[in-house]
This record gives structure tokens, sequence and C-alpha cells, in this order.
């Protein structure tokens, strides 16, 4: 045993996020969806740069253009727009969905959460019962009466999604504080006086970020869905932007003669999301084995 | 059990109460004014001002609060704006061809999802395992619409083989009986001697019913696949195989029967679900059921109809997890016996 | 013991399992023999962890396999090689001629189903008869095992049922056979408490007397081991270190881990040496980064230089004991009353 004891190396510990990023990187499914994730937002940063063409230019003698074909790599819209432009563009616009309408739920549900956790007593009974209430609706309807409310925009849409799935992360938050809110270090910080909003934010809530991240990064695949599906609605973007759910809502009487214009903005929007969940998956994996399903 | 289903009845009231209330105000704070949109463009003042009276909206909004509330009690969601009918009976007439469909998908999704669950959990980390999971993976990740339209181009256009929308060939002569087409299709293969309505039906369902059942397809067979991985590591397993129990038997039985309930609560919030994702099956197939008429109704601005119609589904979303609720405590025997 | 008994029912032979693990391969068993003879109770002595459970469920093959694997041996139970059998004549076998009762009877039933059926389940597996008849005999195993109001306790799901209840009907399903031949109870009593433990112990016993039946018993409690057992092996990190009958292991002991586990209990302090020990210091070694060596090496007051360069050969102390120890000379001489 003694000897044991000296051979022992002392080996610096590492950071929990060198470690995430260690389990991660051993994660297939995890690493192939940050790629996926990678060239989605390089795409939508780098837009103007890459597309080949202007993505509402429309060249009407170039109506319908099959792929590969004229320079039009993915073929061009009824209209004659590059399809290639448009869905790159499309990328910018999706990447800005999942970041508005997650950051919406995130601000809100963490609000939410930590407060009700934290306070509990009446006020947390009372917001768990509306956030029942909320869980109780059917979200995708609960985002079109919000869009029919503010008008049917992008933005509108992107605030609705954010607010739908607000009772998602308070739920979540709120599970997560209330396993912390006894811990010791807690107990200690307030030992030492620190006050209410100073133990809520800074000293409970880093440690209960894991679950919340997970929720996120799958809600982010969720919001570019959900979007698509209201604009499909016509209760999202309008015409002309290049937003993936509008390019196939406009685009369904075409499946008869150009199904490339139908099909791929579907490829794009099932790439974008499958890349958000197998990466939400493998974190989930890692930080948080027991939150399967 | 009789306690926990007492306790969930309490609850029904004050959630469906929440979410009429939820809707009104929403709705009600809509821009737009309904009797405007109503009139069209070319009414004037007088008029709309007049409609207003009719409908109520001059009335403070607590007030109109009021009488909604003391209408939907009565069970009565007032009138379409565009065509004047009563929305509760327009619901009725839609609502069978909407719970048909709905019913297909999850017994699609449900058997299908639950066998892959199952063969993915007992051939775990082959490539069985890997392929279904990769596929739910891909369910859970595609816009549904999309893939109704896919479904139709290679279908219905590239193969013909099967219609693009509706419910029933229109060149026939076909008089709804019960307005679940499937039902009426046998009805009247006794009666006139023809499987034709029955075949038309069937033909007409099944695009639909993949397209709305591929997400609950995939979700039950992701939890089936975990529960059933659970449940494998039990020492009842152990015990069930040491005593000599058919592999088949300790799989499709012991361990099935417990791996199954937390499934029976997924599969009662995928039905809930795909009531609402009905909106956009339904519009993609021409499907003449709530899910279409309220997409209708939201290109027409028919607030009232918009309102109706989600209540509506959402009331129904409520009830259906109440069922799945009791369904559980009922095959679930340390609930059952409490 | 008349001359019958004496036959072998299963021998055990030169048995290697590893399981193969993300951090490497465990050496769960190395190199483990075992007779147990008719009618005979064999108790497997040892420290959680140290390969107790793993040989056991190496018989009917309920280890999961993969990751378990076997690497070498033989276990040849009435003359036939069990490992050479396909999984639909091991399956035959279990809960026929081989069965067995857990450690955990809270888990071990399966929670959606009547305690009665689950028994009834096993008879209609095996025998033809219908569920009335099966049933029926639930009942009567039910008896057998001393349920009250058996007619209708077979009725209750596993939850609605005591501890010690439960182990009862774990028992009666595992007499649910037409010729128990072997009965592996793993660690049938350690999840009760002591007046159950006492009563679980009783009717195993009892049940010997009316069915002719071996059992492989195993447990860490050497009061367990004191109350049954006809022969004891002694485990330790995967490895059979002492095997002699029961009067032996009690009187005269040889390897220091016995030693060590005789101390712990509450009524036997008296051997020198291991004294030192007490509750047995330190704990089991890896096994995934197990030696060649004796695994006990680094726990023992005895410990010389070629203990953990080479595990000891047999050494035959009489005609039913045997040791594996290097020393044990020395763990002899200090403890000579
Ligand atoms: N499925 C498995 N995968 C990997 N290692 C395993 C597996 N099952 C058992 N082991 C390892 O085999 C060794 C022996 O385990 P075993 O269950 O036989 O111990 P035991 O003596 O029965 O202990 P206990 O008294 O706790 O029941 C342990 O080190 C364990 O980690
Ligand atoms: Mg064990």
């Amino acid at each position: 045993m003694q000897n044991n004891q000296t051979s022992q190396e002392i080996i610096k510990d590492p950071t929990p996020l060198q470690e995430t990023w260690y389990n991660l990187k051993k994660n297939k499914g995890a690493m192939v969806g940050m790629t996926i994730i990678l060239i989605f937002i390089f795409m939508a940063i780098f837009a103007p740069l890459i597309s080949p063409f202007d993505p509402l230019a429309q060249i009407i003698e170039d109506r319908k253009t099959p792929m590969f074909t004229n320079g039009h790599v993915f073929g061009t819209d009824d209209l004659g727009r590059d399809m290639l432009s448009r869905l790159i563009y499309g990328a910018r616009i999706s990447m800005a969905i999942g970041v508005i309408s997650v950051g919406i739920s995130l601000v809100f549900g963490i609000l939410i959460g930590v407060t009700s956790a934290y306070f509990g007593g009446i006020y947390d009974k009372i917001v768990m019962r509306i956030i029942d209430i909320m869980l109780a609706f059917p979200y995708i309807l609960l985002t079109i009466v919000i869009v029919s409310v503010l008008g049917p925009s992008l933005m509108n849409a992107m605030v609705a999604i954010g607010i739908s799935q607000i009772p998602r992360y308070a739920r979540v938050v709120r599970a997560s504080v209330l396993a912390e809110k006894e811990a010791d270090y807690v107990l200690a910080e307030r030992a030492l006086g620190a006050g209410n909003f100073e133990l809520m934010f800074l000293t409970i809530l880093p440690n209960c970020l894991s679950p919340t991240i997970v929720q996120a990064t799958l809600g982010v695949g969720e919001a570019i869905l959900s979007s698509a599906g209201l604009s499909f609605l016509g209760l999202g973007a309008q015409p002309p932007t290049p937003e993936w759910g509008l390019m196939i809502a406009s685009s369904k009487e075409f499946i008869t003669n150009a199904w490339w214009i139908v099909t791929l903005p579907g490829i794009a929007i099932l790439l974008a999301v499958l890349g958000f969940n197998l990466f939400g998956d493998g974190l989930r994996d890692i930080l948080d084995p027991k939150m399967r399903n | 059990m009789f306690k926990h289903i007492l306790k969930r009845l309490s609850l029904l009231i004050p959630t469906i109460f929440g979410v009429v209330t939820l809707v009104f105000f929403m709705i009600a704070l809509a821009p737009g004014d309904p009797a405007r949109v109503m009139l069209g463009e070319r009414a004037n003042a007088e008029q709309i001002e007049q409609l207003r009276a009719e409908l109520g909206l001059d009335k403070p909004l607590i007030q109109q609060y009021g009488l909604y509330l003391s209408r939907i009690v009565r069970l009565d969601l007032g009138k379409s704006i565009t065509s004047g009918q009563k929305i509760a009976s327009e619901i009725k007439e839609r609502f069978p061809a909407t719970i048909e469909l709905a019913i297909w998908a999850m017994l699609f999704a449900t058997v299908l999802g639950v066998l892959l669950g199952v063969t993915s959990a007992i051939r775990r980390n082959t490539w069985v395992d890997y392929t279904t999971m990769g596929g739910a993976l891909v369910g859970v990740s595609m816009p549904v619409f999309w893939l109704g339209l896919v479904l139709i181009m290679i279908f219905s256009v590239w193969l013909d083989l099967l219609p693009t929308g509706g419910r029933m060939n229109i060149r026939y002569f076909f008089e709804p009986i019960t307005n679940f087409y499937v039902i009426d299709g046998i009805i009247m293969w006794f009666k006139e001697g023809t499987p034709k309505f029955l075949v038309s039906a069937l033909r007409h369902l099944i695009l639909p019913t993949i397209a709305l059942g591929t997400i609950p397809l995939a979700i039950i067979a992701r939890t089936t696949r975990s529960s059933m991985l659970e449940v494998l590591q039990q020492d009842y397993i152990k015990t069930a195989r040491s005593a000599g129990i058919k592999e088949r038997r300790v799989i499709y039985r012991y361990a099935l029967r417990n791996a199954l309930l937390p499934v029976i609560t997924v599969i009662g919030l995928q039905f809930g679900l795909l009531l609402s994702g009905a909106i956009l099956t339904e519009t993609v197939f021409s499907w003449p059921g709530i899910g279409k008429w309220i997409y209708v109704a939201i290109g027409a601005r028919d607030y009232p109809a918009v309102q109706g119609g989600i209540i509506f589904i959402s009331i129904f979303f409520v009830l259906i997890n109440l069922v799945v609720d009791i369904l559980y405590s009922v095959v679930n025997p340390k609930i059952r016996l409490q | 013991m008349n001359q019958h008994e004496k036959e072998t029912l299963l021998s055990i032979e030169d048995l290697n399992f590893s399981f193969t693990t993300q951090r490497g391969i465990v050496r769960a068993v190395r190199d483990l023999s075992i007779n147990i003879k008719k009618g005979e109770t064999l108790t497997l002595v040892g420290e959680s962890g140290c390969g107790k459970s793993v040989t056991a469920h190496a018989i009917n093959q309920l280890n999961p396999m993969p990751p378990g694997h076997v690497d070498s041996g033989k276990i040849v139970f009435n003359g036939t090689d069990l490992l050479t059998l396909k999984k639909s004549e091991i399956e035959a076998l279990r809960g026929t001629q081989i069965s067995m009762i857990f450690q955990e009877p809270m888990t071990a039933l399966n929670p959606v189903f009547t305690v009665g059926s689950q028994i009834a389940d096993v008879f209609l597996t095996h025998q033809d008869m219908t569920k009335q008849e099966a049933m029926e005999k639930a009942v009567e195993l039910f008896r057998l095992v001393k349920i009250p109001a058996p007619e209708r306790r077979v009725h209750s799901y596993p939850h609605q049922l005591s501890g010690g209840m439960r182990q009862r009907a774990m028992i009666a399903m595992a007499l649910a056979s037409p010729n128990p031949g072997l009965m592996i109870a793993d660690e049938p009593t350690t999840a009760l408490d002591v007046t159950i433990q006492a009563q679980i112990l009783d009717l195993l016993q009892d049940l010997k007397q009316h069915i002719e039946m071996s059992i492989l018993l195993i447990t860490h409690d050497m009061g367990v081991v004191a109350e049954m057992a006809d022969r004891v092996v002694v485990m330790y990190a995967g490895r059979k270190v002492e095997e002699a009958d029961a009067d032996s292991i009690f009187h005269n002991p040889h390897h220091p881990y016995t030693l060590g586990l005789l101390n712990s209990l509450p009524s036997n302090k008296k051997y020198k040496g291991a004294r030192r020990l007490e509750a047995i210091d330190g704990t089991v070694p890896d096994l995934l980064t197990i030696g060649e060596g004796c695994p006990f090496a680094n726990r023992c007051v005895y410990q010389t230089g070629e203990c953990s360069r080479s595990f000891p050969k047999e050494t035959i102390i009489s005609e039913s004991h045997s040791v594996w120890c290097h020393n044990y000379q020395a763990v002899k001489t200090e403890n000579r009353q």
C-alpha cells in the first residue's frame, strides 16, 4: 500500500470545461453534430462572401434551372433566384432564429426558474401553476396564438417561439436549483453574508448550467423547426426572405416539375436541426446522463 | 388509485380554465378589428359599429371575457366570421377526419416504434441499433410538412401510386355516415357489396399517416429503447432467466410490460402534439380536418374560428393527457393498488 | 453421509472469466475449481467484489456476455460441460435442474405481475399443465416455504409483501421445478434483518431435509457459513485461497485471509497475527491492474517477497482441506493452540 502511495504521480485536475471537451471528442455523434453546426455558422457569417449570386436577384430567363446548370449548382427557383445563394442566406436567418428565440426562453426561463426555486412558497406555487397551464397547451398552438396576436413576421415568430418555450427552461432550471440550493457551499456563502441576488445568480446558477445548456442546444434545433412551420403557415418570414420554411411553402406547387426547389430547403433544415440534436444528445450523455428522456 | 384519479380530475378544471383564459386574452388583444375584417374594405363606419355591437366587441374586455366563459360552459364557441356557421358545428363536422388520421398515425407510430425500440435494445450496439437510432434522430429533425411534400412527390407524382390529397376518390358517389371513412368504407362494403370505398379511404390515409406518424414513431422508438435497456438490467429479468423462462418471453412479457410504462406517457403526449401538428399535415394533404380549417381561418383572420379551434384542440390535449395518466395508473400495479 | 451422496453434481474446472470494459479487461474469476457433491451445501465466501456472483452466474450463464466471456475452463454438471451447450439447452436446464435465489428480494421479483403468476409461469414453462394447476402448485409451494395465507398471497404483487416474505416467494420460485438438483443462493439473507435472516436459513435447512438437492450458498458472512455449510471455499479477488470442510475452516484455518474473515465474527477473536488485521484493513485490489502474485499480499501481515511474484501452488493440509499460501506454515505456527 505504501508503495502505491509513493508511486502516485501528482497530476493537475482538468477543469470541468476541459473534461467535457475531452469526453465530447470521444463522442462521434456529438463531433459530427458540431461539425455540421460550425459549417452552418460559417455560412451564416460569410454569406455575402461565399454566395455565388444575390439571393434576391430574379433572373427571369433562368427560372427553374435544374441543378448543376448555368453555374447554378443547386439550380434556381420559380423566379430564377439562385437556390444555393438563398440556402446560404437562409442559414443566416435560421441561426438568428435559433439564437434569438432560445435567448428569449433562456433569459426568462432562468429568471423564473431560479427565483421560483430559490424563494419557494406561494410565489413558487403560482408560477408553477401558470407554467403547468402553459405546458398543458400544445406549444405549436401557443406559438400560433402568440403570432396571431403580434402579427405575422419573422421577428414575431421568433418571439413567439421564445415565449412558448419559457416554461420548459423554467422547469429544468428550477429542478436543478432545488437540488443545489441546500448544498454546503451555498450555506457557507450565505453564512458569509452573501445576498439573495449573489446567491441565486453567482453561487447557485453556475452549478446548475449543465442541464440548461443541453436543453438550449436541443432547443435551437426545435426553434428552427418551429419557425419553418410558422413560415409554412404564412405566420413567419414573409417573401422574399430566403427563410427555409418559407422557401418550401412558396414552392410546394412545383413538386411536379422542379423537385429541387422544394427538396433542398428541407434538407437544409434537416441537416441544421440534426446537427443541433446530435450535439445536444452528446452533451446530454456527458453532462447529465440521468436526463435521458 | 381513486385518490390519484380524483387528484388529476381536480386539476383538470383549473387547467382548462387557464387555457381558455390565455387564448381569449391573447386573441382579444390581437391587432385588427374582426368587424372590419368581416365586412370587408368597403363597409362604412356605421355598419362596422353596428356589427361590433352585435358581436359584443363594444363592451369592456372583462365583460366580453365573462360572456365568452359563459358561452364556453354551454359549449358555444360563437360563429365563424367567414362562413357565418356555428364554430362548434364546423368543428364537429371536421373532427372525425382529424381524429381518424391521428389514430392511424399513432397506431403506426406505436406499433412500429415499440418494435424498433425493443429490437434496438436487444441488439444494442449492432448496426441494427445504429441504423434505427440514426433514423429516429433524422425523424425528429425533419419538418413534417416537408416530409409530406416529399412523400407526395415520390409516391404520387413520380411513382403515381397514391393520391396526393383528400380523403376519398372524388369521382365516387360517397355519402359519409360516421365521417370516419374507414368505418364508412366497411359499412358501404356490406351495403353495396364493393370494397372500393374502403380501399380508396385507406389509400388516401397512407401518406398522411406516415408523414404525421414519423415524429412520434422516432420518439417512441427512442423511449422504448432506453426504457428497455434499463429494464433489461433489472434483477427481476435475471430472476426470470434463472427460472428458465424462454428468452422471447422474458423480453416480450417480463421486460416489455415494465418498459412500456414510461412509453405510455410518451404516447399520450405525442398523441396530443399530433393533433396540433395536424395543422401542418392537413394543409399539405388537403385533409379536410380541423387543422386545415384553422389554417384557413388564420389566413382569413377569422379570429373567433381560430380561437374556437385552438381552445377545442387544447382541451382535447388536456383530456388525452388525463386519460393516459389514468391508463398508466391502471397498468401499473404500484399505483393501482394504493 | 451415505455412499451415493458423494457423487459429484457440479464441477467447475480451472475457470477463467473476465469482462472487457472501457477501462480494460477485468479478470473477475481466475483458475477457479469447485466441486459440489450431491446433497451437499457448499458455501462460497469472500468480500464484496471478489467474484462470487460472477462464478455463480457463470454456471447457468447469466453473466452478461458480452462484455463477459469465459477465457478457459469447464463447468461440468451431471456429466455434461455446460459451456458447450446451446442457448436453448441452457434455458432448459435453468429452473429445472439449476435454480437460483438472489440477494435483493426487493428487486428480484417482477413488479407488474403477481408473485403467484410468476411462479406459475415457471411451472408452465417446464411442465405440461393448465394455468389453474400451475397456480395450485404455486399455492402449495407458498405453503412449503411457510408463507401465511398462501391462497391469498399468491395474488399479491411484490410491493405488497415484506422483505422476508418476498425472499420466501423467491425460494418458492426456485423450488418450482420437478427435481431441483442444484440451488444457487446468492447471498439470500444479506438484505434482510437479523431475525428474518435466521428464519430464511432455517427454511433452507428445513427444505434440504425434504428435497434432495445441493446448495451453492454465496455469502460474505461467516455466521451464515457456520450455520449452513458442509464445505467452504474462500475466494479472494477472483481466486480460490482456501477450501475445507466447515469444521476445519473454523478450527484449523490456514490462510491469513480466512483468519481475517473469522475474526470479523463477533464471537471469534482468537487468531493471532490476524488480530492485527481486525476487520481486514484495506480493500480488494483493482481487478484491472492485478498482477500474477498473490492478490492478498498487500494486505497480508505474513507477506514475503515471493508473495507478490507468483501465486502459490495448492498445499494439501488434509484429505478435505487445501490452502493456497506461500507462508501457511508461519500462519500455522503463530496460531497453534
Ligand atoms: N457486467 C460486468 N462488467 C464489468 N465488470 C463486472 C461485471 N460484473 C461484475 N464485474 C466485476 O467482476 C468482479 C466480481 O463481481 P461479483 O459481482 O462477482 O462480486 P461479488 O463477489 O458477488 O460481490 P458482492 O458481495 O458485492 O455481490 C467485480 O470487480 C466487478 O466489478
Ligand atoms: Mg454478488
